[in-house]
């Protein structure tokens, strides 16, 4: 484990001094701050004292943000030739990918640090349920996770950073809408299971405050499924 | 901690990379790696870094399969890879600090390690730059010094001083020499002077086999053969001194070298030297010799004959 640390230590020194990180962080804040207290459905408009109006907004923010983030985790190494230093390093494969995702999950979870005074904001204004935002926080932390994985995964397949972001995407979005869409159309057994791969379907049911070992289990698996794909992938130059 | 390479063999596709070969390095020894580009040297590293599988064959490091073992191989393995792959984003001492840490050195040494290698490398007045801002040279030794920081037994370093000024070549060369005297080093090059200054042995590759293998000298001596000799002798005319010469008995055959000066080029019967003859000749028919050169078969030409075709 101590492996997996020092390599994601590394990765997040390299994205505060690569300036990722704080764009990272001035645009979400500035993204979810300006729709949660400004414009649309904000705080202010649905009167109510409640955090769903960041949550909708984050969900989305992070979505397109993630796959900037780990574009360059694989690919990146992989082009400049840096993958081999650290692969004849006495460390295994997975703690090269654990590390990556260690970063990542840990820059997001800074990232959602900063929207906690938006939370002691909102508690002062009204009555607010506050098991549904630590429900909230947890469901969009599972989310991100997801979707690291699936973004170390494009970095692992693609040397070219632009590449691995819009795979990512693309990716991403089945699981962020189109899988929910085909559910709505579809019914009988295809679209339950359609139903049941939409991530959102999960993200709403914990944010709304309600824990359930199946979506634990959805989020856990959707996290596992491209880190081992990524691994393996990586386990590849061997051959 | 001696290499042991059985049978290695490293198939791309319908390309045999590494194709049967097999040798041996013990401790205190440098061996290099000679041969053209693409004849199978970086792939051969790279096997003998656990980072490829060979597709058939055996590596053994001490008592340690390279296949089987790959970790703990890994602890005792220096590597430089080809083209030096460095974090360009990280400060020179930031980086070696990370290298460190993943090798397991004990934290306790770090600092000190950290130290040594920024003394032996002379990166002192860099350490705390940015490797993307560092000269060729520079970065250079920032890699040797991530390969040698937990001070390995086996130190493989593919094309160490590749893009190097020659004042640079030659610290690193002492470099590779001082830890050569300890330690197992392996080296890919395809200058010839280099592994000709650098190594104890020559391993010289072309299409995935093994075509030569031996110390520099003994290489020479094998392609040499017979002696040839360049001279010049003065003070009585061409044919009279080449007719002697001729007539010498361990002198195989005479050329004359076409110029105004008496400059001739023999070669020496087969396991003899008729270099005794000639001055002997020289002393009696009081003739001025002078020019004696021994043309030694160059390391170029062997290569040349070996990896051509």
């Amino acid at each position: 484990m101590k492996e997996v640390w020092i390599i994601a230590r590394r990765e997040l020194n390299s994205f505060f001094n690569s300036l990722m990180a704080y764009i990272l962080l001035i645009a979400f804040l500035g993204f979810s701050g300006f729709f949660t207290w400004i414009y649309g459905a904000d705080v202010f408009m649905v009167g109510q004292a409640s955090m769903q109006s960041f949550f909708g907004i984050a969900y989305w923010t992070l979505f397109f943000f993630i796959p900037g983030l780990t574009m360059g985790l694989l690919a990146e190494e992989t082009r400049s030739g840096t993958i081999e230093l650290l692969l004849t390093k006495p460390i295994r494969d997975w703690h090269v990918i654990g590390g990556k995702f260690l970063s990542t999950l840990i820059l997001i979870c800074i990232a959602l640090a900063f929207t906690l005074p938006y939370y002691i904001t909102i508690a002062t204004l009204g009555p607010l349920d506050h098991g549904a935002v630590w429900t909230g926080y947890l469901g969009l932390i599972l989310m991100s996770a997801t979707y690291i994985s699936i973004g170390i995964f494009a970095s692992s397949i693609s040397r070219n950073q632009i590449v691995a972001f819009l795979i990512a995407l693309l990716i991403g979005i089945f699981f962020h809408i189109i899988f929910g869409v085909l559910a709505g159309n579809m019914g009988g057994w295809i679209g339950n299971v359609l139903n049941y791969l939409n991530l959102s379907t999960h993200f709403e049911s914990i944010s709304r405050g309600v824990i359930d070992t199946k979506d634990l289990i959805y989020f856990f698996s959707i996290i596992a499924i491209p880190l081992i794909l990524a691994e393996s992938r990586l386990a590849s130059r061997k051959f | 901690m001696d290499i042991i390479v059985e049978n290695l063999t490293k198939i791309y596709g319908t390309q045999r990379a590494v194709d049967n070969i097999s040798f041996k390095v013990h401790t205190g020894e440098v061996l290099g790696f000679l041969g053209p580009n693409g004849a199978g040297k970086t792939t051969t590293m790279k096997a003998l870094t656990s980072y490829l599988l060979p597709n058939k064959g055996t590596i053994r490091l001490g008592d340690y399969s390279v296949t089987d073992q790959p970790e703990e191989v890994r602890k005792l393995i220096g590597y430089l890879p080809e083209n030096n792959p460095l974090y360009n984003e990280m400060p020179v001492i930031d980086y070696l600090r990370f290298v460190a840490e993943i090798q397991g050195i004990d934290k306790s040494r770090i600092k000190e390690r950290i130290g040594d290698m920024v003394r032996i490398c002379g990166l002192e007045g860099e350490k705390h730059k940015k490797i993307g801002e560092l000269s060729k040279g520079y970065r250079q030794r920032v890699g040797l010094a991530q390969a040698l920081i937990h001070d390995p037994e086996v130190l493989i370093l593919d094309e160490p001083t590749s893009g190097l000024d020659p004042n640079q070549i030659i610290e690193i060369r002492d470099l590779i020499k001082a830890i050569g005297r300890e330690k197992t080093v392996i080296l890919s090059s395809h200058i010839l002077a280099e592994v000709e200054a650098t190594c104890d042995r020559i391993l010289i590759i072309n299409k995935g086999k093994i075509v030569a293998d031996g110390t520099p000298e003994n290489l020479r001596k094998k392609a040499q053969g017979q002696e040839m000799l360049k001279l010049t002798i003065e003070d009585a005319d061409k044919n009279t001194i080449a007719d002697a010469l001729q007539k010498l008995h361990s002198i195989e055959w005479v050329n004359t070298v076409t110029g105004t000066t008496n400059r001739f080029e023999i070669q020496s019967k087969p396991n003899e030297s008729s270099r005794r003859d000639v001055f002997d000749l020289c002393v009696k028919n009081k003739w001025a010799l002078t020019e004696m050169t021994v043309v030694e078969t160059k390391l170029e030409d062997i290569f040349r004959e070996l990896t051509m075709n």
